[in-house]
């Protein structure tokens, strides 16, 4: 253990200019808010409104969060639609028949599951290109959804299913100053946890003679998260609480980003995507890589699909339609490559919300499906542009 | 203008980075001879034909080529193909899935205003594969036929565009003796149509039964140019010529400590991944002391890197058999995964491609075969990795800004050594390098063998694929000589020279 604290002796327009590539997204997500905010008259940014926007895209960006590990490791599945709208219906049957929510959801998630292997199998067993696989899944399983649904909706049977799309955590008759208290609370548990995990990285980094960044650079990481948070939690306090989707994505993405991380199995998906042979010399076993990417996704999606069946209440036979290019775009604007091996979850979830501003910012001007079909597809091929082109600059082909 | 010459090669020099492939090269070919090239493994040979049929563009090297009394200008070999000078690689260039006649047409198809008339096609290629003597109905695909048969039809491609000159670049180095036999008369019987051949080979035997005259070059340069018919040529000429260089103190001292036999492998077999039925590794047996440093060498094709693949975890070919011997215990090292578990590290020559993630940072690669000893209950413990990460660096002297950087920034040097890093950082006793300096320059040369010298001093035993004999020779304590997928036989340290080893690789 050395003496002297190594700081990196660096400013921060240097900061800015190394990592612009990472910031580019979230400065992207700001300033699509800022442009609807003023388009709409600042409707946009209501409490109910962001609320809404939570609720409107979870079960997307919880699909994004497994698709982007798919195309992390080179893949792609075209499946997820389907998937959902299959694991939808099972769990729309399942809930019906009276078990209740929780075994409904272990259920849900294990169909999702059976799913991915079934896939995931193909893929990385017997080879079969990952688009040819899903693309058949995709039939496939839009096809079993119209025969277990004889394509007719199924109602749920009462009202508590609804609740993990639109019922709010929140605790009856707690108030502090008009503002739902439990969201307060969080608010600053999360706060306070997030103060607390920066300085602890940061000593830690020091106590293992690692150069850091200087003092200031935390401090500021601090205020802005902050900022974030308080906002948000604002938005939730000030309408009906912490929406229960916005919880449960919370829970995916952070495991996923502790995944992705800090997991072998994380490291291995980057290796097997960055290049496979390599990876497979390496003493990775690529098979089972790809299989346990796939069986994640196949989660993800029955996770996904039971929300989406919260959030109409119903499961319908043509539900999760064109999921599945949602969930790519997003992880593509989040900076996904398509050749594998790059891409992260706070990523795909910011490219996920970019789609999901625009759509909701163009709502609430009365504009179209058609014109929002255009403008998120000039988003696309201008944010996987910049993409490219910014990589290209910094030798990163 | 001497009109004597079809092809007049002068003053070339081609540069690629950090190597001189070719240093003021002068090369003439007579009308209607054969004239075979030879050469060791990196002389310039390769390089030599591509800048004649315009695989190296003009422009990209110095000095000029003359074909039939004009200065060429190929962009490509599309023009120097259309100029009636044709080439057979060494890696079969057909495509695998078409017809014998729709590959000989490829590129110049029989057409009938714009629309491509395939029974002319078809007609026209009938006497084609007669002349080179391939009795296969022209609609046969490509694939199904051995690969001797597929250069068959790869003369008769050459041949439909009216070449004039034909390079062949190690015809024979995939065929057995048989097939050899005919290809070497075809290439005679295409003399005496008028057709003027270059082959480049590794077989001397051959090149003297079929060669007018023989050039020899060596580290880029052009040594010497003989006309068979003016005087008598030895096997021992030519290998003096092609290895005659002075050897230079480019390596570090060694003392080794040799134990006992650890690794053995015996009667290993191999077939070709896509052609099942050709064996590119017959019975091959060798064994390695504890503390040694052993060297394959021989020409290319020889199936040294096909072999070592195949016996780290499958990783090449198909079919393998035979057995493998670690400690004494048998073992089958079926992964690659299950092989570095057992103490089996591979650094393969191809190191973009299979030794690293170009796109991941320098820690990350150093610490990709050792993820789960570097973990505790799946979450990697990252103070840890990067612990081990600088250590190396600091061991193996690797030069980057930071372990944070791009592998892909890296000199070739460097990247070697963060493979290095990688596979040992695995700690393996048994450790197969394959070309470990391919491509990188003295100073780092010089460090890798050291790196290799300390591991033998640690008690490891290191395996290594070289095609730079001085290299083999100044590193290992044996050397074994293989050529067409057998090993010919192995030299102690001291008995192995250059000339030995060429002479058992090509000749015994």
């Amino acid at each position: 253990m050395s003496s002297g604290v190594r700081i990196e002796n660096i400013s921060f327009m240097g900061l800015a200019k190394q990592n612009m590539r990472k910031l580019s997204m979230f400065i992207m997500l700001g300033a699509i808010t800022i442009v609807f905010a003023i388009l709409t008259g600042g409707v946009n940014l209501t409490p109910r409104n962001i609320t809404n926007i939570f609720i409107q895209n979870s079960y997307i960006l919880i699909l994004a969060v497994g698709m982007v590990l798919v195309i992390i490791i080179g893949n792609i599945d075209l499946s997820v639609g389907s998937v959902c709208a299959f694991s939808g219906a099972i769990s729309a049957m399942l809930y019906n028949t009276g078990m209740g929510v929780v075994p409904t959801l272990i259920i849900s998630l294990l169909v999702g599951g059976v799913i991915g292997m079934f896939q995931g199998f193909w893929v990385a067993y017997m080879r079969i290109p990952a688009f040819i696989v899903t693309l058949a899944g995709m039939l496939l399983f839009r096809g079993l959804t119209y025969i277990i649904t004889r394509v007719t909706p199924i109602a749920l049977i009462d009202d508590n299913f609804k609740k993990i799309a639109s019922g709010s955590l929140n605790i009856p008759g707690f108030e502090i100053s008009g503002l739902d208290g439990l969201s307060v609370v969080v608010a600053l548990l999360f706060i306070a946890f997030l103060v607390f995990s920066i300085l602890h990285q940061r000593n830690r980094k020091i106590r293992n003679d690692f150069t850091v960044l200087p003092f200031g650079f935390s401090i500021m990481k601090i205020v802005v998260l902050s900022a974030l948070i308080i906002f948000v939690f604002y938005k939730f306090a000030a309408y009906r609480g912490i929406p229960t989707v916005g919880f449960v994505l919370f829970l995916v993405a952070a495991l996923f980003v502790f995944i992705t991380n800090n997991t072998v199995i994380g490291r291995y998906i980057y290796a097997v995507g960055g290049n496979s042979k390599s990876a497979k010399l390496s003493g990775i076993n690529s098979e089972q890589v790809i299989f346990i990417t796939h069986i994640i996704m196949g989660v993800l999606c029955g996770l996904s699909g039971m929300v989406f069946t919260a959030y109409m209440n119903s499961a319908l036979p043509q539900a999760g339609n064109q999921f599945e290019m949602d969930a790519i775009a997003a992880c593509y604007i989040g900076g996904a490559a398509s050749s594998g091996g790059i891409g992260t979850t706070i990523g795909a979830i910011t490219g996920g919300l970019v789609m999901g501003v625009i759509n909701n910012g163009m709502s609430l001007m009365n504009i179209g499906a058609d014109w929002q079909y255009v403008v998120k597809a000039s988003i696309l091929l201008l944010a996987v542009f910049y993409d490219i082109w910014s990589r290209r600059k910094s030798g990163l082909g | 203008m001497n009109e004597e010459y079809i092809l007049e090669v002068r003053n070339v020099t081609k540069e690629f980075p950090g190597v001189k492939a070719l240093d003021n090269v002068d090369f003439k070919v007579r009308k209607g001879e054969i004239h075979c090239l030879v050469g060791e493994n990196g002389a310039g040979k390769s390089t030599l034909m591509g800048v004649v049929s315009g695989v190296q563009p003009k422009g990209s090297y110095e000095g000029s080529v003359i074909f039939r009394g004009k200065e060429t200008n190929y962009k490509s070999t599309r023009d120097s193909e259309r100029d009636g000078l044709g080439i057979i690689h060494q890696e079969l260039t057909l495509s695998p899935f078409l017809s014998i006649y729709e590959n000989i047409f490829l590129g110049h198809m029989k057409t009938k205003m714009g629309i491509i008339d395939w029974d002319t096609c078809l007609r026209e290629s009938y006497p084609l594969l007669k002349r080179v003597g391939l009795q296969e109905k022209p609609e046969t695909i490509v694939s199904r036929m051995s690969v001797g048969k597929q250069q068959l039809v790869e003369i008769a491609r050459a041949i439909s565009e009216h070449a004039e000159l034909l390079i062949f670049d190690e015809p024979t180095s995939s065929l057995n003796d048989e097939e050899s036999q005919k290809l070497l008369a075809l290439i005679k019987e295409l003399k005496n149509e008028g057709i003027t051949c270059i082959m480049i080979s590794h077989k001397l035997q051959e090149v003297l039964s079929v060669a007018d005259s023989i050039t020899v070059l060596r580290d880029g340069l052009s040594i010497a140019t003989y006309d068979l018919h003016e005087h008598a040529i030895t096997e021992h000429d030519l290998i003096k010529g092609m290895v005659g260089r002075e050897l230079k103190n480019l390596f570090p001292e060694k003392d080794p400590k040799i134990g006992d036999v650890v690794f053995e492998v015996k009667n290993w077999t191999l077939y070709h991944p896509d052609y099942h039925s050709m064996k590119i590794i017959d019975s091959a047996s060798f064994f390695i002391r504890r503390g040694e440093i052993v060297s394959f060498c021989g020409p290319m094709g020889a199936g040294r890197t096909e072999m070592m693949m195949s016996i780290f975890g499958n990783s090449y070919g198909y079919g393998r058999s035979g057995e493998i011997y670690l400690h004494g215990k048998k073992v089958n090292l079926e992964t690659p995964k299950r092989a570095i578990f057992q103490g089996v590290g591979y650094v393969s020559e191809d190191r973009k491609n299979l030794g690293l993630v170009l796109i991941q940072d320098v820690k990350t690669n150093i610490s990709n075969s050792s993820l789960p000893k570097l973990s505790k209950r799946g979450i990697v413990d990252q103070f840890l990795e990067r612990r081990k990460a600088a250590q190396y660096q600091e061991k193996l002297n690797i030069r980057t800004p930071s372990l944070e950087q791009m592998v892909r920034n890296l000199s070739g040097g460097n990247q070697q050594k963060v493979v290095l890093s990688r596979c040992m950082l695995a700690d393996p006793d048994i450790f197969i390098v394959d070309e470990p300096t391919r491509g990188i320059d003295v100073g780092a040369k010089f460090e890798i063998y050291s790196i290799l010298n300390d591991m033998v001093k640690e008690g490891k035993s290191v395996i290594v694929v070289s095609s730079e004999l001085n290299e083999a020779i100044s590193m290992s304590d044996r050397i074994y000589v293989m050529n067409e997928g057998k090993i010919k036989g192995v030299l102690n340290r001291g008995e192995a020279t250059q000339e030995r080893i060429m002479h058992m690789a090509l000749v015994e």
